[in-house]
């Protein structure tokens, strides 16, 4: 089906050099039941109004650039679909928790810098060095982190996270599975260094298992999981660590 | 570096809470709220005062009450505290000391009380 209907897309407008404060511009979108949210977008750039901002680039929910709010849940845009949204007007806005840099374009640097803050690579072990032999690992071993290794740094969770909402300086669902990722590997001997960030307030315990990071995870990554696995960790080196010799508590 | 926090403490008791309340609450309700008052599998002076006081004057039945009162005391404070955080009343270490403090403060009458009945069985 072919059939072309018009949907209408309000947008939250804002650029901080020019804007007092962020304001909503509709636009009248010619649509046909194949075109996602982002392609709507893209024909109000290409046709209607070519200063409407924001990112993109896969299409097809691998890259994580276009995440925005479409009517108050975050979502990837190119896989969410304007007929599901029809006869209704859409209203899309930037990533909820972030600042904005320019209309639906946010600022990602505090993810970014809370993301270096887990070492999100295998740290190997110093005296467990393959040499030029592949690190072979069982289906099990792989099945322990490959879950968690599906994130794409989208950033939805962040913006479901109310917790993130209301203190920012939590380290958050993505950065906080990616961290459990690399602690789950078998090829990783990087534990320890990751300790501070699961043992801080902002670390773990500034969750709450509200839950809502795994529902609009597009990856199905389950952050809240990995999170409230990980209080157990941080619980069992709460206390245990009084049993290991001193100096390496 | 970051410091520890000290959630682990308060999140045991939550979760110690929280497990005993989901096992025990079912059975509680079913015993008491069911089988007791139809009269199944259970005689008509089943929760009679001498039965229930006999009972509790039992050192592991009155302590082990007291413990499981203590828990549910403490997943009670926590899960106020967090909720107020979640209503936008953050958590500073005065409603902590009022939350947990009255945890501690239930606890311990609790604890007494089992004593009390203990002693005197």
């Amino acid at each position: 089906m072919t059939q072309t209907r018009t949907i209408i897309i309000e947008c939250l407008r804002f650029h901080p050099e020019t804007d007092e404060a962020p304001y909503y511009q509709s636009y009248e979108v010619p649509f046909t039941a194949e075109m996602s949210v982002l392609e709507g977008l893209q024909y109000i750039k290409d046709h209607l109004d070519g200063t409407l901002t924001f990112r993109w680039s896969c299409r097809m929910a691998i890259c994580g650039s276009c995440g925005c709010m479409v009517n108050n849940e975050p979502v990837l845009s190119c896989q969410t679909f304007l007929r599901d949204y029809h006869p209704s007007r859409i209203r899309v806005e930037p990533l909820a928790h972030f600042p904005i840099l320019r209309d639906l374009t946010i600022d990602q640097t505090d993810f970014l810098a809370k993301l270096e803050s887990v070492h999100p690579y295998l740290i190997p072990s110093a005296d467990d060095d393959p040499g030029d032999q592949p690190r072979n690992q069982t289906p099990d071993q792989i099945q322990d982190y490959l879950g968690y290794a599906q994130c794409i740094n989208c950033l939805l969770c962040y913006a479901a996270c109310p917790q993130y909402g209301l203190n920012e300086a939590f380290t958050g669902p993505a950065a906080l599975a990616l961290l459990h990722r690399y602690n789950a590997d078998s090829r990783d001997a990087g534990k320890a260094q990751r300790m501070d960030v699961i043992n801080a307030e902002e670390g773990v315990w500034g969750c709450t298992l509200v839950g809502e990071c795994s529902e609009v995870c597009p990856k199905h990554v389950d952050p809240a999981r990995a999170i409230n696995q990980n209080k157990i960790v941080s619980t069992q080196d709460y206390f245990l660590r009084f049993l290991k010799p001193r100096g390496r508590r | 570096m970051k410091p520890r926090s000290h959630e682990p403490i308060f999140w045991s008791l939550f979760g110690g809470g929280g497990m005993l309340a989901a096992l025990v609450g079912p059975i509680l309700v079913l015993i008491v709220g069911l089988l007791v008052p139809m009269g199944m599998g259970f005689g008509p002076d089943a929760m009679g005062y001498e039965q229930m006081r006999a009972l509790l004057g039992h050192p592991l039945v009155g302590f082990g009450l007291a413990i499981l009162i203590a828990l549910f005391f403490f997943h009670a404070a926590h899960r106020i505290l967090h909720t107020l955080h979640d209503l936008g009343v953050h958590a500073t270490p005065r409603l902590k000391q009022i939350c947990y403090g009255s945890a501690v403060g239930g606890s311990a009458l609790a604890v007494l009380v089992a004593l009390v009945l203990v002693v005197r069985a």
